[in-house]
């Protein structure tokens, strides 16, 4: 038998929400912030989503352009690597295939950009095939700065430091390399399920 | 310790509980030995793992409050009254105990000598464990680093590393400010509200001097402190916070 904390006994949950619940997380109710510094405020006016890098001719979008895609809502559960998960939570957005539809290229990997400097990499086949979108809605009401807003990207099936605030564009790379985290010890691809946390595990 | 550590794996380490020590009515420091620590930087913090007889387990976040060179290693945990975790180790936790954790995390929040200053540390509430390793280390290595430190706190009772402070203040280029959000007593001769832009103004450097901000605090409160900082001029890229949630553990 392993190690066992003398009087602990825990709060344990069953059934659904437990199998919900990847191993470390705790599920919270509210809506916890973790960014790495001052939240940028960019005016719609001035904003811009680009697709970049291994692409023959890069792709912008307006904030009115965005709008004028198809946006879908989605409904996913969403897990921070300080341990909260929370259950349910509605977005809307378009979905990153939108974006990259029709774009050749070699790149099997993505750095998404930010306001602030932030950066996450991503394998191109996460952002793809409706597992990732750039949102602008949450719980029906535009998407809070403190929360990512105007537009933070989604992706919700990786640890949630993948889902950059404040996006801005997407880089196509075709190797992988460390984002901001990333290059401070987390781990390069993030799988909640797999307790992917840190580099090494 | 280099910062551009190897990518090396965090394993769990089992640590022995030298002494719990009861900082303020909810806050206490865990005094830990870990065989093979690899040492730590100003400001990082260590995941916690605990494990009941039925092999349930759960974890959290706490930071390191003490210097890297010290030969011990404290975290320093708040109590939430409604947490799995906290209350654990603030209560149940005794010495000789042993405690499961990894680390150390983190490698931005973090502050030594080659970063330079002047240091401007902003605390909310527990906020203030992370900046205390700093201002640990600082003091351990007499540290030149002009520094300040502006403290929130709800009243005297809650400030954490209260009499430390006090004398890490005198002399030795360090200023402390608290500031008390609950009505303060009459005698009381520091700020007596809730940080703002005019508090913020007073107790930091000119934008000029470039200083190095590290905010840490519940949500809100860092929202506040760094939007007011960028307000009053100072550089957004100087500018490094953490945050924690109401419903932490």
């Amino acid at each position: 038998m392993g190690f066992v904390s003398r009087g602990f006994r825990g709060r344990r949950r069953e059934g659904e929400s437990s199998r919900r619940l990847p191993t470390g997380q705790y599920l919270t109710g509210g809506f916890p912030v973790l960014s790495a510094g001052p939240t940028p405020h960019t005016p719609l006016a001035e904003w811009t989503f680009t697709i970049t890098g291994e692409i023959d001719q890069p792709r912008r979008w307006s904030w009115e352009e965005l709008q004028a895609l198809p946006a879908e809502s989605v409904t996913a559960d969403i897990h921070c690597v300080t341990k909260w998960s929370k259950f349910d939570t509605a977005w809307r957005g378009v979905s990153v295939d939108t974006l990259l539809d029709g774009v050749e290229t070699a790149a099997e990997y993505v750095m998404a950009f930010s306001d602030g400097g932030y950066t996450t990499n991503l394998p191109l086949d996460d952002v793809t095939g409706g597992r990732a979108w750039l949102a602008f809605e949450f719980d029906g009401q535009p998407l809070e700065p403190q929360h990512g807003g105007p537009v933070r990207l989604l992706v919700p099936h990786l640890y949630f430091w993948k889902s950059a605030k404040w996006v801005r564009g997407l880089r196509l790379m075709q190797d992988d390399a460390p984002g901001f985290w990333e290059g401070y010890g987390y781990h390069m691809y993030g799988d909640p399920w797999r307790e992917q946390r840190y580099s090494g595990d | 310790m280099a910062r551009a550590a190897i990518q090396r794996r965090l394993n769990w380490h089992l640590a022995e509980v030298l002494d719990v020590v009861r900082e303020t009515p909810r806050a206490s420091s865990v005094v830990l030995d870990i065989p093979d620590w690899p040492g730590h930087l100003a400001g990082q913090h260590v995941d916690v793992r605990l494990t009941a007889e039925d092999g349930y387990q759960a974890q959290r976040s706490y930071s390191i409050s003490s210097a890297p060179d010290e030969p011990r290693v404290t975290i320093t945990v708040e109590r939430l009254e409604d947490g799995e975790v906290s209350p654990y180790l603030t209560d149940e936790l005794r010495t000789g105990d042993r405690l499961e954790l990894r680390g150390p995390i983190g490698r931005w929040f973090v502050w030594d000598e080659e970063d330079g200053g002047p240091l401007l540390l902003i605390a909310g509430g527990s906020g203030v464990c992370p900046l205390m390793a700093m201002l640990r280390q600082r003091a351990a290595n007499a540290s030149r680093v002009p520094a300040r430190l502006l403290y929130s706190a709800r009243d005297l009772g809650a400030v954490i590393f209260r009499s430390e402070l006090e004398r890490l203040g005198t002399g030795g280029g360090l200023e402390v400010s608290l500031t008390l959000t609950r009505e303060p007593s009459p005698d009381w001769t520091g700020y007596g509200r809730r940080v703002d832009a005019e508090m913020l103004a007073d107790v930091a450097w000119p934008p000029e001097r470039m200083a190095v901000t590290y905010v840490c605090g519940p949500t809100p409160f860092v929202e506040t402190v760094a939007e007011s900082l960028v307000a009053l001029g100072q550089d957004a890229g100087r500018i490094r916070t953490e945050r924690f949630g109401p419903t932490g553990g």
